[in-house]
């Protein structure tokens, strides 16, 4: 049983380090921008998708990825400033459809340009699985979670430690106030996009050779991304984090220990409950209303 | 005069029909709107003039659904009976549901709504012996309204077009009542609104249960006019389509929602003929729409004529005053 | 005045436009709604591609009875609603003579009563058995039932000695109703039904329900679904380390399967239509020209085919034979000489249809395939 559950919590922090990412991608342009972009999700597919295509052009994998990546940040510095930046000053509910407009085009777009199946990337280092105290995972699985803590790690430092990351900060603080000490906010903006963009293409090319990929893909990873961001606390990137591990594990114990035809019901119940009990997230600001 | 424009679209939807009779976009893709305009203009009141988000909102038009899908075929109840007993349903878990989670503000309200939404998406699935599954239920027998018996297409246009008005003139009087009004300051500051000793929280309840109330009644009706309920019709990509139609149409206007329903469902019905360029069409349409008409096309459009005439009519002005000064000159 | 005047010469005009229309011999017009985009993407896809290039042919050679033949088709995306809607604008506003159509089971179930309203023959390429049973008048279908798969895999597993099985199955249509007749027939066959578990069609990780399979007793795992979650589950197995036969659906008789599953698919068995190992049948298989006539036009027009293409050209060949022999476009008759439908050869097998089966395959159409070196080889 122990064994058992174990095996559990591997896939479940698996999972939950791929929802982690995307969640991430969340934070950083809720930071900056006090907006939900739910197109992030559909970021996360064309990175993966991206990489696939060029891959079966030819690239080798690693150049691939690193294209890719590109790539999909590119796409989301366009959207900022082609769909966002015009809309400039209009309410968040506008923005949210906006983004879902944007979402909608881009599935449009990728399934024209590789079509409706699902498409597999190879592993990066072999399908033969470890054995880990009983429990069993693909190598796969590690570069998931290296990949995480690696990204992680350096959003954290970004956002901390550079100046750069002080500024964006800053935009989602007070923008008026940004502005006034000197920083460029519509190049703030730019910037989140762009990396939260290359941010989710990279969670999408780790995740494919376990997760497959299909225009669609991104549907059900920007849910799951948006939910652990909300239950983290949202603009917080590190409780994006937590909320994502949280979310995957729930997922898992709740399929494995109660009823795996329920467990998405059982992990929104308990988001539930947690909201519930925590209006702002387990990990997020309290803010007083102003009149 | 207060519901002139009541009138004028009362007037519109008995016409259609008369002046286009058996047509397709009249009848099928009419009731279609019909039942997306009762969604709309419920969650309107939520949502434009509660200012409350819901993600969740296909939940409760799933709740009337399926009450009276499995009440009418499995227990032989009657059509209005089941219609009723889904309204108590969705009504009561509404109720319940108000309180904790419309404490919740902003994105975490969304996402609430959201995952409530799921979980009952997850048991209209899972729940198989009661729902059918994924395949649904089917051989939900027509409606019976008082020995009459809905059946045909041109039947329920009317049906549809009835209970459409109705929810229309009732939104139309809630918006004007003391809860409209309070409604709209819990919207403009939720604590400036208490400050004045409007109990917000009762106020965001009663919203939330009569906008849960017409969902599932457009739920039920939904049920008998398909004769057939499956879950993805009250998926979260449903619950997504409902907000997308507010917030299109114009949020706080009754007429913009309903405006927003008729035109998204319009433009989708319209844009299957583009095939695989579809989805490009209509995300690009949504995007273009929310950039260059942020309060939505309903809103946008009659300010925009509103604006045009004022134009017109002060070069007018203009221009007949020059004319007097011509001649006085003269 | 002149208003009249406008009206009476429009009158004029739509009336020359109607008789015009009618001396020209005008195109049969079949309807078809099928899933382009959505999950099941990838069924309706080659349904679509197939229909259109056999129209085509027919149309080559001159259409039926002398008249073209005018395919009118939408896409529902996989929701039931949006394939009851299309189907009333196929009937009103397209006023098609014939239906083929409904990639899932959903679709179709939802439309039955609108077609059958309407009086106007349709052809599912859909699986559940609860399309023709009971039997309604208009509706036929041309893809195995879910239930000739269970069967099949239950004799195959009884010809192994097994009887101790693990159930794993997704949330969509499909899986449900596979679900259900797997644990229908299990008993029929003496089979022990040890696990029964579940998953969502877009999860990307099924090992923890995997492990709970591993700890019963179960000799084989029957898997029911389409689309990419088989391919992950069967690769979670390879990950756990479950060495126990892997038993799939038809859902995932498609080269894709492969592709996606990579090296865990070897060994996994399944029943398929004949389709995929066209090449492996003996000469003598009176099927075997029909099937690489149509996977040699196909592939070289779209790549590899899937028996979900197969289905679609079945659909459309029996209505166009049933077309021919009605000589003409008369609903009742083409449904009396679709039921009448015996010793058609098509991809899923032979068809014989009767007043009591609107389908007329037997087990015999389904051949047991397992995937070696990354190919279907036939195991009978």
């Amino acid at each position: 049983m122990l064994e058992q559950i174990f095996q559990f919590l591997v896939a479940g922090i698996t999972v939950g380090s791929i929802y982690a990412l995307v969640g991430l991608g969340f934070a950083l342009i809720y930071n900056a921008s006090d907006v939900v972009n739910f197109a992030q999700g559909e970021f996360v597919m064309l990175g993966a998708m991206t990489a696939i295509a060029l891959l079966g052009a030819g690239l080798p994998l690693a150049l691939a990825a690193i294209a890719a990546t590109l790539l999909t940040a590119l796409t989301g510095l366009l959207l900022e400033r082609c769909a966002i930046e015009p809309a400039h000053g209009a309410s968040v509910v506008t923005t949210i459809i906006i983004t879902i407009g944007a979402a909608i085009f881009l599935r449009g777009v990728a399934s024209l340009l590789w079509g409706k199946n699902s498409l597999p990337l190879p592993a990066f280092s072999g399908n033969e699985p470890i054995n880990l105290g009983g429990a069993t995972l693909l190598p796969q699985s590690l570069w998931v979670l290296g990949g995480t803590v690696l990204l992680v790690g350096l959003t954290r430092a970004f956002l901390n430690r550079t100046l750069l990351g002080k500024a964006l900060l800053a935009c989602s603080f007070n923008p008026a106030a940004a502005q006034l000490v000197g920083i460029n906010v519509k190049v703030m903006l730019r910037l989140a996009y762009g990396l939260s963009a290359g941010l989710g293409a990279i969670a999408g090319i780790l995740a494919a050779p376990i997760t497959f990929s299909s225009y669609e893909a991104g549907i059900m990873l920007g849910l799951k991304g948006f939910s652990a961001a909300i239950v983290g606390g949202i603009g917080n990137p590190m409780g994006a984090v937590a909320g994502g591990l949280l979310l995957g594990i729930l997922e898992a114990l709740g399929a494995g220990l109660i009823s795996s035809g329920y467990k998405d019901a059982i992990a929104f119940v308990f988001v539930l409950m947690v909201l519930f009990f925590e209006p702002t997230g387990l990990f997020g600001h309290k803010v007083a209303e102003r009149v | 005069m207060r519901l002139a424009g009541f009138f004028v679209f009362a007037v519109a939807v008995i016409l259609l029909p008369i002046l286009f009779p058996d047509d397709y976009f009249v009848t099928v893709v009419g009731i279609a709107a019909g039942l997306h305009v009762i969604l709309a203009v419920g969650l309107n009141l939520l949502m434009g003039y509660a200012g409350q988000i819901s993600l969740g909102h296909a939940a409760f038009f799933g709740m009337g659904g399926y009450a009276s899908a499995i009440l009418t075929t499995r227990f032989d109840w009657p059509g209005w009976l089941a219609l009723l007993a889904g309204l108590l349903v969705a009504g009561t878990i509404a109720w319940l549901l108000a309180r904790p989670i419309l404490r919740l503000r902003g994105h975490y309200l969304a996402m609430a709504t959201l995952g409530f939404g799921i979980i009952i998406h997850v048991v209209m699935v899972q729940a198989t012996e009661w729902t059918g599954g994924p395949d649904g239920l089917g051989g939900i027998p027509p409606l019976n309204l008082l020995g009459w018996t809905v059946d045909s297409d041109q039947q329920w246009y009317w049906v549809i077009a009835a209970a459409m008005l109705l929810i229309i003139w009732l939104s139309l009087n809630i918006v004007d009542s003391r809860i409209g009004r309070a409604l709209r300051a819990v919207r403009g500051s939720e604590l400036a609104a208490q400050m004045i000793g409007i109990d917000t929280a009762r106020t965001k309840t009663q919203v939330f249960v009569v906008s849960a109330l017409f969902a599932a009644f457009a739920g039920s009706l939904f049920a008998h006019q398909q004769a057939f309920v499956s879950p993805d019709s009250f998926s979260l990509m449903i619950s997504v389509e409902l907000v997308t139609m507010v917030v299109l149409g114009g949020m706080a206007s009754t007429f913009g929602a309903a405006c927003g329903a008729i035109a998204l469902t319009l433009l989708h019905e319209g844009l299957v003929v583009f095939e695989d360029y579809e989805m490009i069409i209509h995300g690009g349409l949504l995007m273009a729409v929310m950039i260059f008409l942020p309060q939505g096309l309903f809103v946008g459009l009659t300010q925009g004529v509103q604006r045009l005439w004022m134009l017109i009519s002060s070069r007018r002005n203009a221009k007949a005053c020059q004319a007097e000064v011509n001649t006085h000159a003269l | 005045m002149l208003i009249q005047r406008l009206i009476r010469i429009f009158i004029a005009i739509m009336l020359l436009a109607g008789v015009n229309g009618v001396s020209a011999a005008e195109p049969i017009k079949i309807g078809t709604f099928l899933t382009v985009t959505g999950p099941a993407a990838f069924l309706g896809d080659p349904e679509l591609k197939t229909l259109q290039m056999v129209i085509e042919d027919l149309n080559a050679k001159g259409g039926l009875n002398g008249r073209k033949i005018e395919l009118v088709h939408y896409d529902t995306g996989g929701n039931a609603r949006e394939a009851l809607n299309f189907v009333k604008r196929l009937i009103q506003k397209d006023q098609v003579d014939l239906i083929v159509g409904g990639t899932t089971s959903g679709d179709s179930l939802a439309v039955i009563p609108e077609v059958e309203k309407a009086r106007i023959p349709l052809i599912s390429l859909a699986g559940a058995v609860e399309i023709i049973e009971p039997v309604r008048k208009w509706v036929f279908k041309v893809a195995h039932t879910d239930r000739m798969a269970a069967a099949k895999i239950f004799e195959d597993l009884r010809k192994r000695g097994l009887n101790k099985v693990a159930l794993i199955t997704g949330d969509g249509g499909f899986d449900k109703s596979g679900r259900e007749q797997v644990l229908k027939l299990a008993p029929e066959y003496g089979m022990t039904l040890v696990a029964d578990e579940s998953y969502g069609n877009k999860d990307t990780d099924m090992t923890t329900q995997l492990t709970k399979i591993r700890a019963t007793d179960a000799q084989a795992i029957i898997n029911f679904g389409f689309g990419q979650a088989p391919a992950i589950v069967t690769k979670n197995i390879k990950q756990l380390g479950i060495n126990l036969p892997v038993y799939q659906s038809h859902g995932v008789a498609s080269k894709t399967f492969i592709d996606l599953a990579g090296e865990a698919a070897e060994g996994v068995r399944l029943p398929a239509a004949a389709l995929v190992v066209a090449e492996q049948l003996p000469d003598t298989d009176p099927q075997k020209p029909v099937l690489l006539a149509y996977k040699k036009e196909y592939e070289a027009k779209h790549g590899p085919v899937s028996t979900f293409g197969g289905h679609a050209y079945d659909g459309i060949m029996i209505a166009a034979e049933a077309i021919k022999r009605a000589g003409g476009t008369d609903k009742a008759k083409m449904r009396d000489e679709i039921e009448k439908t015996s010793g058609f050869i098509g991809t899923a097998g032979v068809f014989n249809m009767t007043q009591k089966d609107h389908m007329g395959l037997n087990l015999y159409a389904f051949k047991m395939v397992e995937i070696r070196d990354g190919a279907w080889k036939i195991v009978e």
